[in-house]
């Protein structure tokens, strides 16, 4: 067959068209030139009415005085600034995330192995916990928490009291210790002990390794982690640690740590919602692991802790921690809700800001900026800690 | 490859050339001319000018409002007198019945009203990203608020201050005796600052206890969580109606700060404002001259020898026009709606939430009070 020799320069131009690669590139590029388009037009709309409503879109106004006070967290002053309002609310939020990651974490891990359970008493009990929680908005759950039971526990007159500790519909009051003089020599010896302890774990643990030799690792750091503080405290003059009791003086308890009702309300509903979700991921992983897995451990003699704690969890772990990752940023999100029992965490302070000074547009930036921050802090922890957990490759 | 980068390039080089493109700047080009000339005044002669209404200039969100075929005003849901949501499912109240007048002014239709309950932290970002006309939500009127939000503020419908409300068993007399106790509040209102500036001022300590919702505060108080409620006074009596046992509660003596309540819009619309504005000052005006609901149509169909009663009900003048709205516009609102004092009774008066008007500052000037109107002329 005979073919031209070559094609004409109108074809060579028309085949560049025809290459997939090409028409891929220019797809892309069309497709950045329109989200470019997009943004502008929205960014015009918003610069444009601000400047006929005559706001502005400057930060300077955290610098004014908040003029407010916050119910609990840094102390503050009615006289410090918006943007230090800001950093107790974010730091209140924290509180609530942190610890509330801890619980969420270790009572859905209860919940999920009790799922798996052959007691059928305590399955059916969890799964109806489960799906209660599950199947229920937070916000009623909160309210629920907060107005129908904490609320309801007995006013500061009459409070229960067990010793120093008192609980009231005002908050559970507990003992909080005072570092007295001496505090940092007995600190310093705790932090010698933990720091000592683990080194000699370690090594004799090693050693006991390497050379089969029974050389006790656990024994000796337990004897320096209680012992050298021990050996602080008692060599300190006087007690480094001295308790302070709450007292009911007036209308309030002096003295003491507390433990709010809109810290409790927030952080229980968060707590127990977040765990059933996290109940029912753990109950997949494990029932993940194939079951010749199981049979096989128990083949080579390992006892029923030791094939979860050594063959079970570490394969399970695998299956639960990226649906863990996701409800673990659910939790921390989800703590905005905590405006609704009163908790002054990041939204509820920035929502007062924004509504004082005016200036919405840049609160609520700085508020998502913030959380942004804070999940993907969350999701790199977690994907860390996935990347380890993978199968080594050979 | 080479064909791709080639393509690539004259891609790329096509979209730099149009972002890089901008619009050309309209050149505009003044050219005044002054020429002066002397003029010698012989003659001054009195001529009366009936004032076209096409030269007015009409209002965008008026526009809007007529396009839409009712107006969307920002109310509470949760106050008890000014702003309700009752077991009916209908918002009743003092402000959502001036929502009604300015809905009556525009459309003569009292039900021509769409109502978005706000938080008193939501409330002013509504008005600034447009998604009411007018706010009507016992708002009280500040420097910065007037200033720095963006929003103007109408007449002062409500005289108001900002109290206490405490247990008559707490034994609390005054905010003296409150050192140390705890406050609930809500977010994003003059009263949280007010409340940190009056326990200052008294060298006392609180914790402030910040909800979002009134409901909320009042459920959290009633509950005993905290040891006093504080809100303005009529919010107060209003909530006090919704508490278990509401004569176990007092409100304290002490006004910890003035609460002028009134209607709110933003900034941009000057004729609008002055719609809002004048409907208002109508309503007043009419207790005044003691128009009520049940009179305004026989007066308007006689001849009515006070002029300004006359012009208010649109028989003289073209003051409807120049806002916009139909002659007889304060008749349709007076009609529907009510005068200031009718409106006050129905919500506040002995069968609402019972706050006293005789004596107050919400009192008729002529009968001490502040309540004054600027002429309707």
């Amino acid at each position: 067959m005979a073919t031209s020799a070559k094609p004409s320069s109108l074809q060579r131009v028309a085949a560049v068209f025809r290459d997939v690669r090409v028409l891929q590139g220019i797809a892309q590029v069309v497709f950045v030139l329109l989200v470019v388009l997009a943004a502008r037009w929205l960014i015009g709309n918003l610069l444009e009415s601000i400047e006929t409503r005559g706001l502005s879109l400057s930060f300077e106004f955290l610098r004014r005085t908040a003029g407010f006070m916050i119910g609990e967290g840094l102390p503050m002053e009615r006289t410090n600034s918006f943007f230090y309002a800001y950093i107790v609310g974010l730091v209140n939020s924290l509180r609530v995330i942190l610890v509330g990651l801890v619980l969420a974490t270790v009572v859905g891990i209860l919940a999920g192995l009790a799922l798996l359970s052959p007691n059928w008493l305590l399955r059916s009990i969890v799964s109806a916990y489960v799906e209660i929680m599950r199947n229920t908005p937070l916000l009623v759950q909160l309210f629920f928490l907060y107005f129908g039971v904490i609320l309801r526990l007995p006013s500061l007159q009459d409070r229960l009291v067990l010793g120093p500790f008192n609980l009231s519909n005002r908050g559970f009051f507990f003992p909080r210790p005072v570092p007295q003089p001496g505090f940092s020599f007995w600190l310093g010896s705790l932090m010698a002990g933990l720091v000592l302890g683990a080194v000699v774990y370690r090594i004799l643990l090693k050693r006991r390794l390497l050379h089969g030799v029974e050389t006790r690792p656990g024994l000796w750091a337990a004897l320096l982690i209680f012992g050298l503080p021990s050996a602080g405290w008692l060599l300190s003059p006087g007690r480094p640690l001295l308790l302070e009791n709450p007292v009911l003086i007036g209308l309030r308890m002096e003295g003491g740590a507390r433990l709010s009702p809109e810290f409790a309300g927030i952080l229980l509903g968060l707590v127990l919602y977040t765990a059933a979700f996290i109940a029912d991921i753990v109950r997949a992983g494990i029932l993940a692991v194939p079951k010749g897995q199981t049979e096989a451990a128990r083949s080579i003699g390992l006892t029923g802790f030791q094939v979860t704690r050594f063959v079970v969890l570490p394969q399970a772990m695998r299956v639960i921690v990226p649906p863990l990752t996701n409800q673990y940023l659910n939790l921390a999100k989800n703590s905005s809700l905590a405006v609704g029992v009163g908790y002054p965490d990041l939204y509820n302070v920035s929502s007062t800001i924004f509504n004082q000074s005016g200036q919405a547009v840049q609160v609520i930036s700085l508020m998502m900026v913030t959380y942004l921050v804070m999940s993907l802090s969350i999701s790199v922890i977690m994907n860390f800690i996935n990347d380890r957990l993978k199968i080594p490759e050979r | 490859m080479k064909k791709l980068a080639v393509a690539l390039i004259v891609l790329e080089a096509v979209v730099l050339a149009l972002s890089a493109c901008q619009p050309a700047e309209p050149q505009i080009r003044e050219v005044k001319v002054v020429e002066t000339q002397e003029v010698k005044v012989v003659e001054t002669q009195e001529v009366q000018v009936q004032v076209p209404v096409e030269f007015q200039m009409v209002s965008a969100r008026l526009e809007s409002v007529k396009n839409n075929g009712f107006l969307r005003c920002g109310v509470n849901s949760g106050v008890p007198g000014f702003g309700f949501l009752n077991e009916q499912g209908e918002f009743t109240g003092f402000d959502v019945d001036f929502c009604r007048a300015i809905a009556t002014a525009i459309f003569g239709d009292p039900t021509a009203v769409e109502f978005r309950p706000l938080t008193a932290a939501e409330r002013f970002t509504a008005l600034q990203t447009n998604e009411i006309d007018v706010l009507i939500r016992n708002t009280t009127w500040t420097f910065t608020r007037d200033v720095e939000l963006g929003t103007d503020f109408g007449p002062t419908t409500f005289y108001d201050g900002q109290g206490m409300m405490v247990r008559k068993d707490s034994g609390f007399t005054s905010l003296n005796d409150m050192g140390g106790a705890t406050i609930c509040v809500l977010s994003g209102t003059t009263t949280e600052l007010n409340l940190a500036d009056a326990f200052a001022s008294r060298g006392l300590t609180y914790d402030a206890l910040v909800f979002d919702r009134s409901e909320e505060t009042a459920a959290a108080y009633d509950q005993g969580r905290c040891d006093g409620l504080t809100s303005d006074k009529s919010q107060l009596a209003g909530l006090r109606t919704q508490m278990s046992d509401p004569s176990a509660h007092m409100i304290l003596p002490e006004t910890m700060s003035k609460e002028p309540l009134g209607p709110v819009w933003a900034h941009g619309d000057q004729q609008w404002g002055d719609l809002v504005r004048w409907v208002v000052n109508g309503i007043i005006i009419a207790e005044e001259k003691g128009i009520t609901s049940a009179n305004v149509e026989e007066i308007a169909a006689g001849t009515p020898e006070d002029p300004e009663v006359a012009r208010l009900l649109g028989l003289e003048g073209e003051f409807g026009a120049l806002l916009g709205l139909a002659p007889d516009f304060m008749v349709n609102v007076i009609r529907e709606v009510g005068n200031y004092g009718e409106i006050y009774e129905r919500h506040l008066g002995p069968e609402g939430t019972d706050i006293p008007r005789a004596g107050s500052f919400n009192a008729l000037y002529k009968d001490g009070g502040l309540l004054y109107a600027p002429p309707w002329r």
